[in-house]
C-alpha cells in the first residue's frame, strides 16, 4: 500500500474520500478546519465528484450532511468541538431519525485550549444520543476510520461519531491508504416513518435506537479499534483511550508490562473490559479530555471495587492535554530529567497582526464610548478581534461564545446597561448573529452593534465568509432602516470621523449597525501574490 | 537511531516551513516519523512550537517527553529557554541570537545569551545576518537549519534536496537564495 504523509485532519479526510464519500460540510474551527480544507483541495473536489463546503454554521453542516446521508449518499459534517453545542439539536434527532447512506460527525476536541473558550470532551455527547462514537489513537486510524464508520453507520442506520483530538488533528505521521471506493448511487429514502419525527413516530424511533445499543455495543466488543492485550504484570490493569494510548506504548518501550484494553469505539467494550478486571484488581485509566470512561465505571458508589485511577482520582491531571510525562507519573515511572526551567521567558500572547483592521476598530470604539464616561460595556465575540482584550487596546468585556455579543448587548440593554455595544466579526455574524440583530429588531432594543468585517475567516485561516458583501442588505433585510446601517473603514487616517459615526450611533436610542469593512491583510497578502524574496517562510 | 526535537519560535517566523524539510527528508531515509505542529490562534504573533520526532524504529508518541529532547531548535532567543525542561542533560540547544521583542517585558538580552552559553552543548548564532547574505531575511529560518544540521542525524545531502522539494513551487532564485543561507548556516557549525 502506498504511504503519505498526512496530519490526523487530513488523514480522515482522504480516508473518507476513499471510503466513497460524496458531501463534506464544515464551519471552520481549530483544530477541525484542515479537513474540510483537505477534501477541498482533493482531486476528487477539483474533479467536480466530491461536494466539500464551507456553512454558515456548525447546525446547517450537519442538517445538509443529514439530507445527503438521506438521498442515500455518504455524507460527514466537521466541527470543532464548541461546534457540536450548535450542532446538538440536529445531532441528537439525526440518532433518532438515523443515517441511510453513511453519516460521520467529525468533531475535534481541543484539550489544554490551545485555540478555544473551553476543553468540553465530545464523547458525552454520544450518551445524549445514544450514538457510537470513533477515537482514532494514530493518523493510520483517523485513515481507517472512515470506511469502517460509514459501514457501521449504513449497517446500522445511526450517525457515527468520529472524535479527534488537537495532537492527533495537527500531528503529521505516514500512512498507508488504499484504491478508492465508489460512490453511492443516489437512492432516496422513501421510509417516512423514520425520518418524520412526530411524537407517534418518535417514540417508536426511541425503541428502536435503544433496542440498536446492544448491536453498538457488541460492534464495539468485535472494532479493529478495540483490543485487549496482555501483560505478565497483573498487579495493574490499563484502560487507554485514543491518543493515550500512544503515551503508554511511549513510556513503556512500545510494550505494556501491563495487560491493557485499548480503547478506540465506544459504546465501552464492556466484556473486554470485565476480562481485564477480573484479572487486575485496580485499574488506571488514560484517556484525553474528560474523565468520562471512569466516570463511568466508576459509577457513583465510590467504595466498589476494583480500585480505580484516573483523572478523576487524581492519578492524572483533571484538566489539560495529557503528555507522555503525565503517563509515566501515573505509571509511577522515574521521571526523565531534563534541564531546571529558566525563569527568563516572559508570557507572549497572540497579538493583531501590524495594521489589522480590526485593531482601527478597536481604538476608535474606545475612544468612542470614552464620551460616555465609564458606564459602557462592550459585548464581543470569538474571532480574532477577541485579541482586542489585550493590551494596548483593552476594546472589549466579554467574550462567551459564537453569536452571544448580539444578544448579551441586547439583555444588557433591557436591564438598563447603557450604552451596550456588540463587536462580532462578519462570519460570526453570519454563523449566528443574525438572529439576535432580529430580536433586536422586533423590539427597537438600545443596542449598538459594530460588525468588523474584513470578509474572510481570518482565525482559522482565510476562509470564505457565508455573508461576504450581503451585510448591508442582510441588516436591512432584517428589518433596521438604511440610515441605521453604517459602513466606515477602519483606517488610521479615518480614525477622528470613525469616532464620529460611532459615537452619533451610540447616542442614538435604539438598535443600529456599524460595518466596520477593511479586508484581512492576511488574506490580502495571499491574494496579491507572494513577492520574490519570501523563500523561507510558510 | 532516533531523534526528538522541539522546534520553537514566534508566529510567522517560519518554523514550519524548518519543520517541512527535516519532516520531508527524515521520510526519503525511510524513516517513521510524528510532527506535530500549532495552528489557531496561538500563530498570531505569540509563542510556537513543533515537536519533531524520528526513528529507524517505530514511533509512538505525537509529543516528545520531558527530559528527553536531543535538540532544542529556536528561531528566537528568550523562545529557546522556554523548553529546557524537555532537553535531556546530553541535548543541544541552536537559536538564533536575533530576539523578537513584541512583548512590553522583553529581558535583557544579554542576560538571554548568557544563559544560552551557560548550557554545556548550545550554539548561538545570527542567523539574520547570514540569510541577509545569503539575500533575503526571509531565508533566517533555513540559515538556522543549517547551523543545526550536525544535530539533526540526516545527511546533509538529504537536507539539501529536501529544501528543493518542500519549496518546489516557489522560483529558482528563492530556491538558491534558501540553498545559499543553508549552506552559510552549516558553515558556522562547531566542527
Amino acid at each position: 500500500m502506498p504511504t503519505r504523509l498526512f496530519l490526523g485532519d487530513e488523514a480522515l479526510a482522504q480516508g473518507a474520500i476513499d471510503a466513497g464519500l460524496s458531501c463534506a460540510y464544515a464551519y471552520p474551527g481549530t483544530p477541525s478546519t484542515e479537513i474540510t480544507e483537505f477534501v477541498q483541495r482533493s482531486p476528487e473536489a477539483q474533479a467536480g465528484s466530491v461536494r466539500g463546503r464551507w456553512t454558515a454554521n456548525e447546525k446547517t453542516a450537519l442538517e445538509a450532511a443529514l439530507g445527503a446521508s438521506y438521498a442515500g449518499k455518504r455524507a460527514m459534517a466537521s466541527m470543532k468541538h464548541v461546534g457540536l453545542n450548535v450542532a446538538a439539536d440536529p445531532f441528537v434527532n439525526a440518532a433518532l431519525a438515523g443515517a441511510h447512506g453513511g453519516l460521520l460527525v467529525n468533531v475535534a476536541d481541543d484539550p489544554s485550549m490551545h485555540s478555544s473558550q473551553n476543553e468540553q470532551d465530545s464523547r458525552l455527547y454520544t450518551d445524549l444520543a445514544l450514538v457510537p462514537c470513533i477515537e482514532p489513537a494514530t493518523q493510520q486510524e483517523a485513515y481507517d476510520a472512515p470506511e469502517y464508520g460509514f459501514s457501521l453507520s449504513e449497517r446500522m442506520q445511526i450517525p457515527v461519531l468520529v472524535r479527534l483530538v488537537t495532537r492527533l488533528a495537527h500531528s503529521r505521521a505516514p500512512v498507508s491508504v488504499r484504491e478508492r471506493r465508489a460512490e453511492n448511487d443516489l437512492s432516496p429514502s422513501s421510509d417516512r416513518e423514520r425520518f418524520i419525527l412526530l411524537p407517534s413516530n418518535a417514540r417508536r424511533s426511541y425503541i428502536r435506537l435503544l433496542e440498536k445499543q446492544k448491536d453498538f455495543a457488541k460492534a464495539s466488543e468485535a472494532s479493529p479499534f478495540n483490543w485487549l492485550a496482555d501483560g505478565a504484570d497483573r498487579s495493574l490493569g490499563i484502560i487507554a483511550c485514543g491518543i493515550a494510548h500512544n503515551y503508554l506504548l511511549e513510556v513503556s518501550g512500545g510494550r505494556s508490562p501491563h495487560p491493557v484494553v485499548k480503547i478506540g469505539q465506544y459504546p465501552l467494550p464492556l466484556e473486554m473490559i470485565e476480562r481485564l478486571v477480573a484479572q487486575c484488581r485496580e485499574i488506571l485509566v488514560l484517556e484525553e479530555g474528560y474523565p468520562y470512561v471512569e466516570s463511568h465505571l466508576r459509577g457513583l458508589l465510590t467504595r466498589t471495587s476494583p480500585i480505580l485511577r484516573g483523572r478523576l482520582s487524581g492519578a492524572l491531571p483533571r484538566t489539560g492535554e495529557l503528555s507522555p510525562q503525565a503517563v509515566a507519573s501515573a505509571l509511577g515511572l522515574p521521571k526523565s530529567s531534563g534541564f531546571p526551567e529558566s525563569s527568563a521567558p516572559r508570557g507572549r500572547p497572540p497579538a493583531l497582526c501590524p495594521g489589522c483592521p480590526h485593531a482601527d476598530t478597536c481604538r476608535a470604539l474606545v475612544d468612542a464610548l470614552s464620551a460616555f464616561g465609564d458606564r459602557g460595556r462592550v459585548f464581543s465575540d470569538i474571532g480574532c478581534y477577541t485579541l482586542g482584550a489585550f493590551p494596548p487596546y483593552g476594546a472589549i468585556d466579554t467574550c462567551v461564545e459564537m453569536g452571544a455579543s448580539i444578544t448579551m448587548a441586547k439583555g444588557a440593554a433591557d436591564a438598563g446597561l447603557r450604552p451596550a455595544v456588540a463587536l462580532i466579526g462578519d462570519s460570526t455574524f453570519a454563523h449566528s448573529g443574525m438572529t439576535g440583530l432580529l430580536d433586536c429588531v422586533n423590539e427597537e432594543s438600545d443596542v449598538t452593534i459594530v460588525i468588523v468585517d474584513n470578509s474572510t475567516v481570518a482565525m482559522t485561516g482565510g476562509q470564505k465568509s457565508a455573508a461576504e458583501g450581503r451585510l448591508v442588505s442582510i441588516c436591512q433585510g432584517l428589518g433596521l432602516p438604511a440610515e441605521r446601517v453604517r459602513v466606515i473603514e477602519p483606517l488610521p487616517a479615518r480614525h477622528a470621523e470613525n469616532v464620529a459615526v460611532l459615537r452619533d450611533e451610540i447616542a442614538h436610542r435604539g438598535t443600529s449597525v456599524i460595518i466596520a469593512r477593511r479586508e484581512c491583510l492576511q488574506t490580502l497578502k495571499r491574494t496579491a501574490g507572494r513577492t520574490s524574496g519570501k523563500g523561507g517562510v510558510e | 537511531m532516533k531523534r526528538d526535537i522541539i522546534l520553537a519560535g514566534v508566529g510567522g517566523q517560519g518554523l514550519l516551513s524548518i519543520a517541512a524539510v527535516i519532516g520531508h527528508a527524515a521520510l526519503s531515509l525511510g524513516l517513521d516519523l510524528r510532527q506535530c505542529e500549532v495552528h489557531g490562534m496561538a500563530q498570531r504573533g505569540g509563542v510556537v512550537q513543533s515537536h519533531i520526532r524520528y526513528a529507524d524504529g517505530p514511533l509512538y508518541s505525537d509529543l516528545v517527553r520531558e527530559g528527553s529532547a536531543d535538540l532544542v531548535l529556536s528561531l528566537e532567543p528568550m523562545e529557546a529557554l522556554r523548553y529546557l525542561s524537555f532537553l535531556r542533560p546530553d541535548g543541544a540547544l541552536v537559536t538564533n541570537s536575533v530576539p523578537v521583542r513584541n512583548i512590553p517585558d522583553y529581558p535583557d538580552l544579554e542576560l538571554l545569551h548568557a544563559e544560552i552559553r551557560r548550557l554545556p552543548r548550545h550554539v548561538l548564532v545570527d542567523a539574520a545576518a547570514l540569510a541577509e547574505q545569503a539575500g533575503s531575511l526571509q531565508s533566517t529560518n533555513l540559515a538556522l537549519l543549517g547551523a543545526a544540521a550536525p544535530f539533526l542525524g540526516l545527511p546533509e545531502a538529504a537536507l539539501e534536496a529536501s529544501l528543493d522539494a518542500v519549496f518546489a513551487g516557489k522560483s529558482d532564485r528563492i530556491r538558491e537564495t534558501n540553498q545559499r543561507a543553508f549552506r552559510l548556516g552549516v558553515a558556522t557549525a562547531p566542527a
